[in-house]
């Protein structure tokens, strides 16, 4: 569950990126946050992955409280948040499994946990037979799934996807969202951080859109409601 | 699940980073060679004329003289106060007539000394002392005692020797210590370089809730390999550059004054300060460079 209770974020240069967000994500939901450029959706990202601290405000993140969390105590607090990026920064002279391996050995896990949690992912997100490839030898969507199957292989709670469909075409875009809404549908909670408005319209989720700081609406439907702004 | 410490793992990430930025980590073993190999030189140098020094220590004795109106029973019963002087290890006591005798020997064809009185001479110590540095003041101290007339050391002898130790010291001690520095600053750019080259693979360790540990400890190995590859190619180029000086110098000095150790008889030291300090080194060097990460 993440809570963010009437969070400020003013980064040194004096930009004022949040003012005054509360937000409840509850675990097993879906949630879609949008907005434009320079909304503050990147900023929300950050604070939740500990990367940076709120100026002001409360921000809890699956029972850890990141106001007052000991540095040491950050690694374990992202062990619960399994997160995609936009590039899909992938390691590119390691291949598919040794892409997960990675992060399963980042964390201390045997090998035995290696052997049977990685074709167990690479088997949800459909690239079983793509083991053994490297991430040059595979389409943009599949090294998205590569990704998104990194994000997982940890057993996350929550699954963060920053622009995730940002260099898909369409149709590989729908794909990945429809593959995050199976692992939603599997328990794990999923944020889709997205600007594009046509691919959050073909879902029945929950919305939340930031603009300029603050959070201007937060239902369940398409886009803004359907509402241009 | 989790398993505290992966030697492996840090193992093989550690050495495999080594080739990565092959050149680097040559320069840095280079460093760490030519700073042991100074280090070495100098220490070995100290050790020498150390042992050169204890050998005079040994051989270096020193006479007190005692006052001529003394009986033999007086100035034997000096002994003891001659003892209690600090620094004096051995006191030997000889009479007029064996220092005579000492005297005669090897002049007994020169007729004019056959009749010597033993009367000519005084009795007199043989005084050992422990720490040559300190001849001097120990030698004025022995003449202090009532009943000493006079001693006879050679002091200029004793200073010459302590004065180039101190000196080969001194000046080990000074490029140990800058060349320990340059080494450092080498290996902790060549470990900033590896972690340059897996800047990508940090960041995701890090995004995935790896700790500050376990991103460090393959870096802190692949110093250590460095250090320690270093000390290990030192320890015999040391070896071979010992046996060509020690060759030199015995050849170039007839009078065999100067006697040098064998490398051998020294390996169980050399080596275990070699690798301790090109071990130290490299990971003083690791840490130095990855210090950052220590902040999340």
């Amino acid at each position: 569950m993440i809570r963010l209770i009437d969070v400020y974020k003013e980064y040194d240069n004096g930009t004022k990126a949040l003012k005054g967000v509360n937000m409840r994500i509850d675990d097993g939901e879906f949630v879609f946050l949008v907005g434009p450029s320079g909304s503050g959706k990147s900023t929300v990202i950050k604070l939740i992955t500990g990367e940076i601290a709120a100026t002001e405000g409360r921000l809890m993140v699956n029972g850890y409280n990141l106001n007052n969390i000991a540095p040491r105590q950050i690694p374990y607090m992202r062990r619960t948040l399994g997160i995609i990026f936009q590039d899909f920064r992938l390691i590119e002279k390691k291949t598919v499994y040794e892409n997960l391996a990675f992060v399963m050995r980042a964390i201390g896990a045997s090998n035995r946990e290696l052997r049977r949690r990685i074709p167990y992912v690479l088997q949800l997100v459909g690239l079983e037979q793509k083991a053994d490839r490297y991430p040059g030898q595979l389409s943009g969507g599949e090294q998205q799934r590569v990704a998104i199957a990194r994000a997982l292989v940890n057993n996350p709670s929550m699954i963060i996807a920053d622009e995730p469909t940002g260099n898909l075409d369409p149709q590989r875009s729908l794909e990945i969202m429809m593959l995050l809404e199976r692992i939603n549908e599997l328990g794990t909670t999923v944020l889709v951080v997205t600007h594009e408005e046509e691919l959050v319209n073909k879902f029945t989720k929950r919305v939340v859109a930031i603009q300029d700081g603050r959070i201007i609406s937060d239902e369940t439907g398409g886009y803004y409601n359907g509402e241009k702004i | 699940m989790a398993r505290k410490f992966d030697a492996g793992y840090y193992f093989s990430e550690g050495f495999h980073s080594i080739f990565t930025h092959g050149f680097m980590s040559f320069a840095a073993v280079c460093m760490i060679v030519a700073c042991l190999l100074i280090m070495g030189s100098f220490s070995l140098l100290a050790v020498n004329l150390d042992h050169m020094l204890g050998d005079l220590e040994a051989e270096n004795e020193f006479l007190a003289y005692i006052e001529e109106d003394y009986t033999e029973e007086q100035a034997r019963s000096l002994q003891a106060k001659i003892e209690a002087v600090p620094n004096v290890s051995q006191v030997t006591f000889v009479t007029r007539q064996e220092a005579l005798d000492d005297f005669l020997e090897g002049r007994e064809t020169n007729d004019l000394l056959n009749s010597l009185p033993a009367e000519v001479l005084r009795d007199r110590y043989r005084i050992h002392v422990a720490d040559i540095e300190r001849l001097k003041e120990t030698s004025e101290a022995v003449r202090q005692v009532a009943g000493v007339a006079n001693v006879r050391a050679a002091v200029e002898i004793a200073q010459g020797f302590v004065l180039v130790r101190n000196i080969a010291t001194g000046v080990a001690v000074v490029l140990i210590a800058i060349l320990a520095v340059v080494s450092l600053f080498i290996i902790a750019n060549t470990i900033k370089l590896a972690t340059f080259y897996r800047r990508e693979e940090i960041a995701i360790m890090k995004m995935c809730g790896a700790t500050n540990a376990f991103i460090q400890w393959p870096f802190v190995v692949e110093g250590m390999i460095l250090g320690l590859t270093g000390a290990l190619i030192a320890f015999f180029a040391q070896w071979g550059l010992y046996q060509l000086v020690g060759k030199l110098i015995i050849q170039g000095n007839g009078l065999s004054l100067v006697t040098i150790l064998p490398y051998t008889a020294m390996v169980k030291t050399i080596l275990p300060v070699f690798c301790g300090t090109g071990a130290l080194i490299g990971v003083g060097g690791s840490l130095l460079a990855i210090r950052k990460f220590l902040q999340v």
